[in-house]
């Protein structure tokens, strides 16, 4: 498939920002659970829902340059909600909004300090609109990842994308993303969270390198089920393309080629598998033992850009079927 | 259930292009706006088109034979394409099968053309909706045409026939018997898409000739052997 930067960029920003929002509320559980120091609503929430929504907000600008025209985001993209029985496209037309809107209520209920237990459960456990709020957005958050996971997931004759890994991926790369940006977030703000979350970035960055390796290993030697022969019928082992049809290309040689070169795939996978895995644990590591303000976010930049080239590589593996029609021009 | 269809005759398909362009001439003049080319004169032009004629070779030189293979929408009976729709603006019709796209529903966001197997969506580069064989739906339910030119262009315009347009679940159409009685097949089975489009089998045509059906053993006017006369007696010879 010829990757879209527009779905790249709107894919890896919404999961470092679920992955962001769900570190901050876990962050809070654990403080209510008095297993960490509590924050401060404005300066730890309440900026830390902020980053979150302005990475989601970025993913859907880009998600609006996905569309044919941009202007269809106003007059047309609303009719994207419809189909949510069957499509899992328009499940995440759904579940970005509205989570959205979940991590702007989280973020306003912060900064307006509305956090007054409205009932103590058995005594220990103070309910407030935050941690309210809170739980739905990361069931929301939820929601969002499989839905963008599932969307490539679905479709079943692109086999390198059609398997549980594609969701256990983006769960985990977001998760991962997230954790490292509240690692950084919280080592930048002076915030003593540093060493939880960014213990917890690592497991999930190691935990995504083994899903990760699994689908590449299951690519690897993926065997695909159409050939020349189930595409046109005709039973021999032998048949070449003598001509598609026409000369100067057409959408079907655009869109499902990613046209570089296998070398080019190849260093993109070496660099995102050290982009992502490799120096983010390592820069995490050297933060907690040097105590550095930076390393995380350094981290963070690094691991996103390893991400990028991760996702151009998820869409340039997958290969679809209909290439089988256009193979040569004639 | 009506379910309209193509049926493809890969037997008679000479690759001539004539289904390409007559399609191309009449969806590109039709109510739903131009099939957008650009820089048709230029170097690198490109365009929509709803059907093209591959070829392939199958065999080894000299083993070979040449399939012209046409390739347009084959309206599933069970298209992937339409729900993944996000607007629903892809739709398959209740009242004969055809799957349409909505052009004043569709955000040109092109999830349905990963979700087809065979490649036969394309995005228009002007409009930015997604476009298809619409098997010529504007003129197959225009009553105001004769019976006879209610089919869709292509197959109109095919000099070989090789194109037969009907009903695929009336088992007494043209285009049933035809799948019925020379081998129709569908494309890409793996993935239970039902594809109403069925194609039709190369065929090899061979008559099986014996010597003897070429030349008589008893032939008059043979003039290389002599007569059995010339050998002995004959019929004539014997005395009753």
């Amino acid at each position: 498939m010829h990757p879209a930067f527009s779905v790249i960029f709107l894919t890896t920003l919404i999961g470092a920002a679920q992955g962001m929002f769900m570190a901050l509320v876990t962050g809070q559980v654990y403080s209510v659970a008095n297993l960490l120091e509590p924050q401060d609503s404005i300066s730890f929430y309440f900026t830390g829902s902020m980053i979150a929504l302005l990475l989601l907000a970025g993913g859907l600008v880009a998600a609006v340059f996905h569309l044919g025209k941009p202007s269809y985001f106003l007059t047309r993209a609303w009719r994207g909600m419809s189909q949510w029985r069957t499509s899992w496209l328009s499940r995440e037309l759904i579940a970005l909004p509205a989570f959205m809107l979940l991590v702007a209520l989280y973020g306003g209920v912060h900064y307006l300090g509305w956090t007054q237990p409205w009932a103590v459960i058995r005594n220990v456990l103070p309910v407030d609109a935050s941690l309210v709020l809170g739980t739905l957005g990361v069931l929301m958050s939820v929601i969002l990842f499989v839905s963008t996971a599932m969307i490539y997931a679905s479709l079943r004759f692109l086999q390198e994308w059609h398997s549980p890994l594609t969701v256990a991926n983006f769960v985990l790369f977001g998760l991962a993303s997230g954790f490292t940006l509240a690692a950084a977030f919280s080592a930048w703000t002076g915030v003593n969270l540093v060493g939880f979350f960014g213990t917890w970035a690592v497991v999930f960055t190691v935990m995504a390198a083994i899903t990760r390796g699994f689908s590449m290993l299951r690519n690897a030697r993926i065997k695909h089920k159409s050939t020349m022969s189930s595409a046109l019928g005709i039973r021999h082992t032998k048949i070449t393309q003598r001509s598609m049809g026409f000369m100067g290309g057409s959408f079907n040689t655009r869109e499902y080629f990613h046209g570089r070169s296998g070398g080019f795939l190849e260093t993109v996978r070496l660099f995102f598998m050290v982009a992502v895995f490799a120096v983010p644990v390592a820069l995490l590591a050297a933060g907690d033992a040097t105590g550095s303000a930076y390393l995380p976010a350094l981290a963070f930049l690094v691991q996103y850009l390893g991400l990028l080239a991760e996702r151009w590589y998820f869409f340039a593996e997958a290969k679809h079927p209909q290439n089988l029609y256009y193979q040569t021009v004639g | 259930m009506t379910q309209l269809a193509l049926v493809i005759d890969l037997n008679v398909c000479v690759g001539c292009h004539a289904c390409v362009t007559s399609c191309k001439e009449w969806n590109t003049s039709g109510w739903a706006g131009p099939m957008v080319d650009q820089r048709p004169y230029d170097a690198d032009p490109t365009g929509t088109f709803f059907n093209r004629v591959q070829t392939f070779e199958v065999g080894e030189y000299p083993n070979t034979e040449t399939v012209h293979f046409p390739k347009s929408c084959l309206h599933c009976e069970e298209p992937p394409c339409v729900p993944v729709c996000p607007t629903g603006a892809s739709y398959k019709r209740e009242d004969n099968g055809v799957v349409l796209v909505d052009y004043d529903k569709c955000i040109g966001c092109k999830y349905c053309s990963w979700a087809c197997p065979y490649g036969v969506r394309e995005l228009d580069e002007m409009q930015k909706v997604m476009k298809k064989c619409t098997l010529c739906i504007d003129r197959i339910s225009d009553e105001s045409k004769p019976e006879s030119e209610r089919k869709p262009a292509c197959v109109l315009a095919c000099p070989t026939s090789a194109r037969l347009f009907g009903d695929v679940h009336d088992p007494d159409s043209e285009a049933s018997v035809a799948i019925r009685e020379r081998g129709g097949y569908q494309l890409m089975p793996e993935w239970g898409t039902q594809p109403a489009n069925h194609y039709l089998p190369r065929r090899k045509t061979r008559i099986q000739i014996f010597e003897d059906e070429l030349e008589r053993v008893d032939n008059p006017l043979d003039k290389e052997h002599p007569l059995p006369a010339a050998t002995g007696d004959t019929l004539d010879d014997v005395s009753f």
